[in-house]
């Protein structure tokens, strides 16, 4: 159980977040949940944690891909909860297209949210977790990363860097029994896919034959947090699609 | 003052005799590394009532006074 443990959920507010959010609750974890935009969708998930779970949850608004706002975020958490034991980077945003079609801002937003918003939060959290020699990482990858995507160059190649530091991390935080692991997953059900197009097209090209649920993906999350000799893996949630 | 914490630290994390760290040791010979030297700066930040970044190559226990007199001028 996750008793009197902080839980840090980048993209909190909704989705595979969200879930991951009231999967750790569920265990008993305290949430800080950390949202760009969305004060309602935030403040309801929120308020359904701690009505449902009995834990300490509350909202930060911030812009990870900003170094000093994400230290602020980070602070006021620490302020609030006393420590921070799972940090889940899972804040992400796409803008596809083709790669001879896509603007320079839209390549670059994407790596800065995906890829650098995760290396802030974990650089502001790393001290606290070098301190308390103990904590868990996991950073929200996706297939796009290990196979590449055609539309998603930004896309892709943010969740593959995902993997790179995820890897490079668990390498430096081992020592102190920190560990860091990346969840990849395929084609899950979200306010960000729900209306993709070819969903019958893309269900043929998954072995398990259906798309996965944010549910799935907190299991994925709630496993490696209780996975204490586990880091460094990457950890596919997509029936199969990327074996 | 600085020093001498910083030289104490060093000294209790290493076995190393005080007298023998100076300002010019090098602190990867003290057998200390990268990470070594970023909880080291954390037991600082202990004993001086301090938080410190590492935003800089740390050489020299030079260097890490250096840093740390900077930063707690901030």
């Amino acid at each position: 159980m996750l008793n009197g443990k902080t839980a840090v959920v980048t993209g909190g507010s909704r989705g595979i977040g969200a879930a991951v959010a009231r999967k750790l609750a569920s265990k008993g974890a305290d949430i800080a949940i950390v949202y760009s935009s969305d004060d309602n969708a935030a403040m309801t998930v929120c308020e359904e944690i701690k009505k449902d779970f009995s834990v300490n949850c509350r909202t930060y608004r911030c812009d990870v891909s900003d170094f000093e706002e994400a230290k602020k975020t980070v602070t006021a958490i620490k302020n609030n909860f006393g420590s921070i034991y799972i940090l889940v980077n899972n804040a992400g945003i796409t803008r596809d297209g083709l790669c001879a079609m896509m603007s320079e801002e839209d390549f670059s937003r994407v790596i800065d949210v995906n890829l650098v918003g995760a290396f802030n939060m974990i650089r502001h959290c790393i001290a606290g977790f070098i301190r308390q020699r103990g904590g868990r990482i996991i950073n929200i990858s996706s297939v796009s990363g290990i196979m590449g995507n055609a539309g998603q160059a930004n896309y892709s190649a943010s969740k593959a860097g995902l993997i790179g530091l995820t890897k490079s991390i668990a390498r430096e935080l081992a020592p102190r029994g920190v560990t860091c692991n990346a969840i990849a997953p395929g084609f899950i059900l979200t306010d960000m896919t729900k209306d993709m197009a070819q969903q019958d097209e893309i269900k043929a090209r998954i072995p398990l034959g259906s798309i996965g649920s944010a549910e799935d993906v907190a299991c994925a999350a709630a496993f490696l947090v209780e996975a204490s000799y586990v880091t460094g893996e990457v950890l596919r949630v997509d029936g199969g699609l990327a074996m | 003052m600085v020093f001498e914490n910083i030289a104490q630290v060093i000294s209790d994390r290493t076995d190393t005799p005080v007298e023998e760290i100076t300002l010019e040791s090098k602190i990867k010979d003290l057998g200390i590394d990268s990470l070594d030297s970023v909880e080291l700066l954390l037991e600082l930040e202990d004993r001086l009532g301090h938080e410190f970044d590492i935003d800089r190559k740390v050489e020299t226990v030079s260097d890490l006074v250096a840093l740390v007199e900077e930063q707690m001028k901030q």
